[in-house]
């Protein structure tokens, strides 16, 4: 709705008011700036009254009319009290607004500001990853140096964030804060480092483009990501390509020796092979080749051919440019198709484009000769399109193909556009130096245009045939004398100078014609332009010495009228010439030289692209396109003579990979070609497997909740089958897609419970004969089955043998449901796996028996729960949990009076014993001494109610409310204990 | 990347402006203004454009700039991709995408500004994920909005941005399933003063509109698909699966799309559908001209040559044009000399044509160049090329959807120099 229509409703008198502004400009009488000043005033009032209505349709219609108004760019910064107070509305809409409100203002307003940050604080932790999501968006936007620590602490939260959407908004968080605050550079470089180790291709592109601002020379950091980065390229959102191929292109640029050699030796398939397999790397190395490609060069260049097929013109120019400077010589060809076909695309696409093939048809004609009908130039063309398409035609020209570039020329030298006209006559000139066997052709054919009707086709003419004479030794005193005679219908200051100097220069082969040209010239020298003056007297100077006899007079007489000129360069020039030429006591000494100065041979110009010293940019860049350096442009450098190690870039084999890929030596599996998706994910669950078996570890001993939430996503991703054939490649991607669903619909009941992780013994090395065996509950909802809990086993290999074929074997009840891990086919001695199962307890704490099987021994091992991790966290407000514990009075309740160590009466430290015991949600209560936790059984989903309220002198009562009574009792007794002890 | 947005109509003021870093002033636009007085044309203002302390990069669509402010390195072409991607999306939300329109939803772009951009930095530029963050205006919406005081803006995350295939949102459900495939190709051509063609290439796209339930996955196969020379893919075809069976395996967006484009290789001979005899002349002390034009079918497998619509731009020295067209209805607009004549169908029997004199500036001299005459046309249920698709086929899904290939020929540039 326009704002002009809302003004309607106001009344008559603002509408006036309104159209007054709108008339009005800023600098007009006082008295109309004036009456804007108080209509703005009086219009605030009542947007003011709005906001602060009880009505939300009336506040949400307000904030309407004000984004309106910051869209005019008119000031609306005096509602900022009035329009932050809604920051918290319920109303998402209304919220939306007043964040725009804010990002705009709040730097202007910075106190006011601050009453908001706690809203977006709260929201931070609230459980709908967007709500998250957009809280550190609208947080990071806000400009006000003082909540710089508050951003941080956001940020670095964010990122170890379950959602890999809330992530991403931290990589872009990082660029905010760092603008706002360059002294925060060092932290923030940590959480890059850390973001750039994300698996998830939603954060690649955000974290790259954090990367590129923030601390683009820290090569180092891409190093262990370079492989995963190139591998997860296809799946990134179309930006984030762009961004991270031109960062790759720099980073090889460091890395890799260059393909460019003569003698190098391109064999797509020799490479190919022994990329393959990373023993016959070494193979290669030692083999007398002179080139050998990096395979991690091989990679990059593989991963981004097929992006050129991408609908996005910047990813095909981003490949391109890619391929231009990484690529081995004969394979930059592939490019050309894309890029010619990037030509159908709108006007300002185009101008680029044809920019960059500009330069590029310069260094490499063949590319793209075969397309030159492409770049033929249609009469709706955009004048800079038409001009730049004739670059390229003339770049391209050649023996065999001038014929028909001068046809088509022909047609455009009689375009209606005549700047067009003039641009094509010079890209006549140019076919006509550079390729000798057309010249004379093009000479006549312009010495035609001479006398073509427009003036500046003329004149154009005149100066290309000055350049094509001088660079012609030859006898042309035919086309000189034929110019003498236009000389007076042409008027283009440019042209008439063009031709006194070609005069001058080539005196002795018109000596009749040029004096008498001198003589026309003395008349009119007054009303000359500069520049034609300056080549009069450049004229009268030569044939003085050439001529003396007839231009005696007439030279002092132009001299003279030069002395006279108002152009200081004119006056100075003609000293300097009467000086030279004509000799006196005093300054005789130049005299005897004259002739070899004036007349000297000169060398002929060269006529070259305007593209020619473009390429000391790389291709794609806005600076490329300016011909300027742009601020923030990264030279891209010359390669290395010596690649650096290459082994930087090797990620630490972590032995989980064999669960995946069991046979050792062969680092990946043959893989059907045809999906794209499926082989994709493959790579990615391998190294997720990985990532998820050093996290865990990692979390076990260090027990940082952050890597261990971050593990929680990977292993979301486990199940997906690799050794897929057809069929199951689609059903492993719906099964994807579908477990990312539930993780999102997961993180919304869950809240994360920041508790240490306590790791069980399964199985000792001693008894285990080498084969040690620890499990805990990572209390993440089970994927197998749903009414499974999760239990992690970390196996380890202490013997000096390897281990083979760890599986599980019988397990007792033998009606036990586990889910077992897959067959390990090897275990390395000193290595350890992690793999994850899932077993069904039937929410009791029987232990569940099985045996550990090795190729040739078994254990018998058991796992027993503590009863709190048979539960799962549930979210419910105070409201639910009060309504829920009141259907279960009576029998399904238990209570106690316990007594608590002091140390536990704080809220904080109360849900961190109860947490550490239960996995149980927190429930926000809105008394204080009333502390409540929901949580579900795993197996059958039967609800345990937990609440505990605080007595004086440190005792409290805690109540248990469940239809497992059982298990209310054994969570009691664990509950107490836990709570008793400091 | 990209700091502010200003939107500039064709009278050049600045009609809205939106920041996502600091807020840049709107002078800053001077150096715009500055360039477009210099250029002669709108379209001939350069798109990217430096100024002392910013880069301004624009696009030029339906008759607004949209000049966008960068103050350090990237690749132009990014910056001018999402401008073209606002648009589009703008186009897709209000149907149009002018300065009234823009206006009028003022509130609607800027929510859509402040999700496609975070920090300058694409964010959500796919259609179907934006429209579940922002509802797209309907009378009906509107109207139920102020009655209800429910709003346009979704609360949830949508499902999209966190799948790998996140251009197809989750729950789809129709009555109706159908999926409907336009085949639709463009002939680019210069043909010269003798009829001969100097050069003719083939682009084609298949637009696809599909309204299916659940996740269906589709293949399409083509007879000849080796005549797809060069192509380009909406992200959902896998590509792998192009490369080594030439089939197109995908799983559609919901709603309409662009499936593919593609170029025909130009070793092929494409057929030139029209012919066009024509005789422009201007003598040499005369103030009079002579202008003849007909039109014909050529090549076009017997279907007929419809919407047919030339037009010309005379040259300057033109004062007036007294023609009379066979069929059909002609415009000379005196001031831009620009000439259209609306032909409508081809009759093979009867061919169009338009004759008559123009009458020139009286003293001027003949101008040099003849006019270039550029066609319309379109021709329906026939793709030039000879491409076919072979079948369709889906899986992932129970239901039999209904199915639908159109295919049509359209001029794409297709010049005639005279």
């Amino acid at each position: 709705m326009s704002t002009g229509a809302l003004y309607n409703d106001q009344g008559g008198a603002e509408t006036a008011v309104e159209a007054g502004t709108e008339s009005a400009p800023t600098s007009s009488s006082t008295g109309a700036a004036f009456g804007l000043f108080s209509a703005d005033f009086k219009k605030n009032e009542d947007l003011k009254e709005m906001l602060e209505s009880n009505k939300e349709s009336h506040k949400l219609e307000a904030m309407k009319r004000v984004v309106g108004l910051i869209a005019k760019g008119k000031n609306a910064s005096e509602l900022f009290p009035a329009v932050v107070k809604n920051v918290a509305s319920k109303n998402i809409e209304l919220k939306k607004l007043v964040y725009v409100y804010l990002v705009r203002y709040a730097e202007e307003q910075q106190d006011l500001a601050l009453l908001s940050i706690s809203t977006f604080q709260r929201a931070l932790k609230d459980p709908n990853q967007f709500i998250r999501a957009s809280a550190l968006r609208v947080l990071s936007s806000i400009r006000v140096p003082i909540i710089v620590p508050i951003m941080m602490l956001a940020i670095k939260e964010a990122a170890a964030d379950l959602s890999p959407y809330v992530r991403k908004t931290s990589a872009h968080a990082i660029q905010k804060l760092y603008s706002l605050d360059a002294d925060q550079k060092e932290q923030l470089i940590e959480v890059i480092e850390k973001l750039l180790k994300d698996k998830s291709t939603l954060v690649a592109g955000s974290v790259v483009m954090a990367f590129e601002e923030v601390c683009p020379d820290r090569i180092d950091l891409i190093h262990k990501n370079y492989r995963k980065l190139c591998n997860l390229l296809v799946d990134v959102e179309e930006w984030g390509q762009v961004v991270i191929i031109s960062m790759l292109t720099r980073y090889a640029r460091t890395q890799f020796t260059s393909p460019w050699k003569e003698d190098a030796v391109f064999d797509e398939n020799n490479e190919k092979a022994f990329y393959d397999s990373d023993s016959e790397e070494k193979k290669g190395q030692t083999e007398s080749k002179p080139y050998i490609m990096d395979p991690d060069h091989r990679l990059l260049l593989r991963n981004t051919k097929p992006l050129l097929q991408s609908r996005n013109t910047a990813v095909v120019m981003s490949v391109a440019q890619l391929y231009w400077h990484l690529a081995p010589k004969h394979e930059v060809s592939i490019v050309t198709k894309s890029l010619v076909r990037l030509l159908r695309s709108h006007r300002e696409v185009q101008y680029i484009v044809l920019q960059n093939i500009a330069t590029m048809s310069i260094q490499r004609k063949g590319m793209f000769e075969p397309f030159m009908k492409s770049f033929y130039v249609r009469s709706t063309d955009a004048t800079h399109i038409k001009t730049l398409k004739l670059e390229i035609l003339t770049n391209l020209a050649n023996e065999a193909n001038i014929s028909t570039i001068l046809r088509e020329f022909q047609t455009y030298v009689k375009s209606q556009d005549k700047a067009f006209a003039a641009a094509t006559i010079q890209a006549i000139g140019r076919c006509a130096t550079n390729i000798s066997e057309v010249t004379d052709t093009c000479l006549n054919g312009l010495v035609l245009l001479l006398s073509n009707r427009d003036e500046t086709v003329v004149a154009e003419s005149v100066v290309v045939i000055k350049k094509l004479l001088q660079t012609q030794p030859t006898q042309h005193s035919e086309i000189i004398k034929h110019m003498a005679k236009l000389f007076d219908n042409i008027t283009v200051p440019m042209a008439r100078a063009s031709i006194l100097w070609l005069m001058g220069e080539y005196c002795e082969r018109v000596p009749k014609i040029a004096p008498d040209v001198l003589r026309k010239m003395a008349k009119t020298f007054t009303t000359e332009e500069d520049i034609v003056k300056l080549q009069t007297v450049n004229l009268a100077a030569k044939l003085y010495l050439t001529n003396s006899k007839q231009t005696k007079l007439l030279t002092q007489y132009i001299l003279n009228l030069g002395k006279y000129d108002q152009n200081y360069d004119i006056r100075d020039r003609t000293r300097f010439i009467r000086q030279l030429i004509v000799p006196n006591e005093k300054s005789g000494a130049l005299n005897k030289y004259a002739r070899r100065i004036l007349l000297a041979p000169k060398p002929a110009p060269v006529l070259e692209s305007a593209f020619k010293d473009r390429d000391r940019f790389q291709l794609g860049t806005l600076s490329h396109s300016l011909n300027i350096k742009a601020t923030g442009y990264q030279e891209l450098s010359d390669w290395p003579a010596v690649a650096p190690d290459q082994s930087v870039r090797n990620v630490e084999v972590i032995e989980p990979v064999k669960e995946w890929a069991p046979l050792v030596g062969k680092a990946k599996q043959p893989k059907s070609d045809d999906k794209f998706y499926s082989d994709e994910e493959e790579e990615k669950d391998e190294e997720e497997s990985e990532s998820s078996g050093s996290d865990d570890s990692s979390s076990s001993s260090s027990s940082s909740s952050s890597s261990s939430s971050e593990g929680l996503f990977y292993d979301f991703m486990l199940p997906c089958e690799l050794h897929d054939t057809d069929s199951t490649s689609l059903l492993s991607l719906y099964l994807f897609i579908n477990l990312l669903l539930c993780l999102s619909a997961q993180s919304q009941v869950t809240t994360p419970s920041f508790s240490p992780v306590k790791t069980y013994e399964l199985l000792h090395h001693m008894s285990g004969k080498g084969l040690a065996a620890k499990y805990h509950f990572p209390r993440q909802p089970c994927l197998y089955q749903p009414n499974m809990v999760a239990v992690q086993v970390i196996l380890t290999n202490c013997s000096d043998h390897s281990l083979e074929e760890i599986h599980i074997g019988d397990r007792s009840p033998a009606s036990l449901n586990i889910h077992c891990f897959n067959t390990i086919e090897r275990l390395e001695p000193e290595a350890s796996v992690t793999v994850s199962m899932g077993i069904d307890f039937s929410d009791s704490t029987q232990a569940a028996n099985f045996q550990l099987c090795t190729k040739t021994d078994q254990f018998s091992v058991s796992i027993q729960p503590a009863v709190g991790e048979l539960l799962m966290p549930s979210s419910m407000t105070e409201e639910e949990f009060c309504k829920d514990q009141g259907k279960l009075l009576g029998m399904n309740e238990t209570s106690a009076t316990i007594t608590m160590a002091t140390a536990n009466t704080s809220s904080l430290a109360i849900n961190k014993q109860l947490l550490s015991v239960a996995n149980v949600g927190v429930v926000s209560s809105s008394q204080n001494n009333i502390h409540r936790f929901a949580g579900r059984t795993v197996s059958s989903g039967a609800l345990v109610l937990v609440s505990l309220e605080l007595r004086e002198s440190s005792t409290a009562l805690l109540t248990i409310n469940t239809e497992k009574s059982i298990m209310a009792s054994m969570l009691l007794r664990d509950l107490k204990q836990a709570l008793a002890m400091a | 990347m990209i700091h502010s947005l200003f939107l500039v109509n064709a009278s050049g003021d600045i009609f809205l402006e939106k920041h996502w870093k600091s807020v840049v002033s709107r002078s800053v636009c001077d150096y715009f203004f500055e360039a477009q007085e210099r250029a002669t044309e709108p379209e001939n203002v350069p798109p990217v454009i430096p100024t002392p302390h910013h880069y301004l990069i624009s696009v030029l669509r339906h008759r607004i700039y949209f000049v966008a402010v960068i103050q350090s390195e990237v690749p132009p072409l990014f910056v001018i991709e999402f401008l073209h991607r606002v648009v589009d999306t703008f186009q897709d939300y209000f149907g149009v995408c002018t300065e009234a329109a823009i206006k009028d939803n003022v509130v609607v772009v800027y929510e859509l500004l402040e999700e496609m951009l975070d920090n300058g930095f694409p964010l959500a530029t796919e259609s179907n994920i934006l429209k579940e963050l922002i509802k797209p205006p309907t009378i009906l919406r509107t109207m139920v909005n102020t009655i209800t005081g429910s709003t346009n803006v979704g609360e949830q995350l949508p499902t999209g941005q966190l799948s790998v295939v996140p251009w197809r949102r989750t729950g789809v459900k129709y009555t109706n399933n159908e999926a409907y495939f336009d085949v639709v190709e463009e002939i680019d051509a210069i043909i010269d003063k003798s009829g001969s063609t100097i050069t003719a290439e083939i682009q084609g796209v298949i637009d696809a509109c599909v309204k299916l339930t659940g996740m269906p996955d589709l293949t399409l196969s083509f007879m000849n698909p080796r005549l797809l020379d060069d192509v380009s893919f909406h992200p959902c075809v896998r590509f792998k699966r192009w490369e080594a069976e030439r089939i197109l395996s995908f799983i559609p967006p919901d709603g309409n799309f662009r499936l593919l484009s593609y170029h025909v290789s130009s070793q092929n001979l494409v057929a030139i559908p029209v012919y066009v005899k024509h005789n422009i002349t201007f003598r040499e002390g005369s103030s009079q001209g002579r202008f003849d034009l007909t039109l014909g079918p050529k090549q076009t497998m017997g279907k007929a040559v419809e919407s047919v619509l030339v037009s010309s731009q005379l040259p300057r020295g033109v004062l007036n044009a007294n023609l009379n067209p066979s069929q059909g209805t002609y415009t000379f607009d005196p001031v831009t000399k620009m000439l259209s004549w609306d032909v409508g169908k081809i009759n093979p029997q009867k061919l169009p044509s338009l004759k008559g004199t123009m009458s020139l500036q009286a003293g001027a001299s003949k101008p040099d160049e003849n006019p270039t005459i550029n066609i319309q046309f379109k021709i329906q249920q026939m793709a030039i090329s000879g491409l076919k698709v072979n079948r369709l086929d889906m899986y992932g899904e129970k239901y039999k959807p209904f199915k639908g290939i159109k295919y049509m020929t359209k001029a794409g540039k297709f010049q005639v120099r005279t």
